[in-house]
């Protein structure tokens, strides 16, 4: 079975990010830019399942600019075997980006597909489950568990009361929690090996997918800024600070 | 405008953040229908038609919907989402499961988590874990929407909407649910809380976490909430974590224990209305956000708060 991983470079979850002064976006040049964290553990966990023999093949993808191509190397170096790239300058939305992996899915023939649950930066949570509502694949979301075994994957998802465990045939798409695993970092021989792993590159129009942007950011602003605040010597003045300035006790 | 909410409830109970999605109805400008697509749930339907600005309650009930799977209830919503201009739903973990599944389906984008709606078409949204907010305009006929709880009121109680019992699909779909493992607690449900008192890594352990955190939240009737660093090195569980991917939280008073204030953390409870920071590091950024900040050993300063309110 092969697994189909979409990877998406993000600005560095380290970066504190600057609104651009004439509110047209938030600045991206010179900055360091990564994997987005949550496709990393995606990556982490199908390995994983090569490694233990549940997958044959570990392929990811990327659409977006050419630089796009570092965060697919970055990929290969954790121990993907093969990259593709969905080269575009357009502006890609989740809806689009569904619709492009779905156009690799149907090449691929993937039993597997696992993606991050959301990105860090355009936090939108979208794109597994539009790819999953597409192919008409079952989903399971924010997971922080995964067997796969007998065509079937069982996934413990995390949902706001505790934990929820699903089970559902595959090919299905399961996107990842935090909590799932904790990626490896890759060795320096790794890196040396993934610069000569192959990356296919693709275009949206050879995939037949229309990707104009179906919402307009009209502009991007910083948000209102907190009034600084107090520090209190002791416990005793917090409690008479909650009490009669704040009122909140 | 035609505006449809759809219900998150677990066939007993509507919940909150169903009273937030219709605020956001109420900011639109309209009354909305409102969809309880579930199994033996009519019980959720009547909550639902008690409260303000519900149109009309549309019923689904069916076995096939009795597990609330992603994929049953798109399919579901899809037999009546184009009668609509607008489809609302929670940014909660229900929410964000099945509304991009409606999107997708009905080929139109998604706007995950507004804000604050700017008109029909327009609404600002938090981008980069809310260090930015972006305002977005959609040019798709119907607009799928998740709602931020935490930026509009809950409609009060005080309606009382007809309840309309609609056809319900009948095949449930491939996915089924095999377990399901519920945090109990007699607190506060975290998102609706008037009091927070949520722990970091600073308590070093989940017994200190539970010790010290559990009186504080009873003289407070608070809800423990806790940072990622708390969850992953599993002193709380995952449905405790405020921020960024876990959960947003805007209380009256957020007392935060023992948290560095991560970006990532400072996300999800920036909007609080008062808060309190008790950290031994006086570097700490959390302090940048803090109303009223202690720099103190918490295992002194927590008892001794717990002790003085």
């Amino acid at each position: 079975m092969k697994i189909l991983v979409p990877v998406k470079r993000v600005v560095d979850y380290n970066v504190k990010i600057r609104v651009k002064p004439d509110g047209s976006g938030v600045d991206t040049a010179n900055v360091k830019m990564s994997m987005n964290p949550f496709d990393e553990i995606a990556v982490e966990e199908a390995i994983r399942l090569k490694e233990a023999g549940v997958a044959s093949e570990v392929i990811v993808v990327s659409c977006g600019v050419a630089q796009c191509q570092e965060t697919l190397r970055a990929a290969m170096a954790m121990g993907a075997d093969r990259g593709i790239l969905v080269q575009t300058d357009v502006e890609l939305q989740p809806l689009a980006v569904a619709k492009l992996l779905k156009a690799v899915v149907e090449k691929e023939q993937p039993g597997l597909v696992i993606a991050g649950k959301q990105a860090i930066d355009d936090d939108a949570n979208q794109t597994g489950q539009m790819l999953a509502a597409l192919l008409g694949w079952p989903q399971a979301t924010f997971a922080s568990k995964v067997v796969i075994a007998d065509g079937k994957a069982v996934v413990t998802r995390e949902v706001d009361g505790g934990l929820e465990t699903l089970e559902l045939p595959l090919p299905a798409v399961i996107t990842t929690d935090l909590r799932l695993n904790e990626p490896r970092f890759a060795t320096l021989p790794n890196i040396m090996k993934a610069k000569k792993k192959p990356i296919d590159t693709l275009t949206p129009e050879a995939l037949g997918v229309d990707v104009t942007p179906r919402l307009v950011t009209l502009k991007v602003e910083e948000p209102p800024k907190r009034k600084a605040g107090v520090m209190v010597g002791s416990v005793d003045e917090l409690v008479e600070k909650l009490r009669n300035e704040a009122k909140v006790i | 405008m035609k505006i449809l909410v759809i219900a998150e409830h677990d066939n007993q109970k509507l919940a909150p953040a169903t009273a937030h999605a219709l605020g956001a109805a109420k900011a639109l400008g309209a009354a909305a229908d409102v969809l309880v697509a579930g199994h033996g749930c009519r019980a959720v339907a009547e909550q639902a038609a008690k409260l303000e600005g519900v149109a009309r309650v549309l019923l689904a009930d069916s076995p096939a919907l009795a597990d609330l799977t992603a994929e049953a209830l798109a399919a579901q919503a899809l037999k009546i989402a184009k009668e609509y201009t607008h489809i609302l739903v929670p940014a909660t973990a229900f929410g964000k499961n099945v509304a991009p599944r409606i999107a997708a389906l009905l080929d139109v984008a998604q706007i995950s988590d507004i804000v604050k709606v700017i008109d029909a078409d327009t609404f600002v949204r938090p981008i980069y874990a809310g260090n930015a907010l972006a305002t977005v305009r959609s040019s798709d006929p119907i607009k799928v929407i998740t709602v931020r709880g935490t930026a509009f009121d809950a409609v009060a109680d005080g309606g009382n909407a007809p309840i309309e019992t609609i056809e319900a699909i009948a095949e449930p779909g491939p996915t089924k649910v095999v377990g399901r493992e519920v945090t109990k607690s007699a607190r506060p449900e975290l998102t609706n809380a008037r009091v927070i008192v949520s722990g970091g890594r600073g308590l070093g352990s989940a017994e200190k976490f539970h010790e010290l955190l559990e009186p504080l939240a009873d003289k407070l009737g608070a809800a423990i909430g806790a940072s990622r660093a708390a969850v992953d090195a599993g002193y709380a569980p995952n449905d405790y974590q405020v921020g960024q991917t876990g959960k947003i939280v805007a209380p009256e008073l957020y007392v935060a224990i023992g948290i560095s204030g991560a970006i990532q953390h400072l996300a999800g409870m920036k909007d609080s209305k008062v808060i309190v920071a008790i950290n031994k590091d006086p570097e700490a950024p959390i302090f940048q956000v803090a109303d009223y900040g202690l720099v103190a050993d918490l295992f002194q300063a927590v008892p001794e708060l717990t002790q003085k309110l």
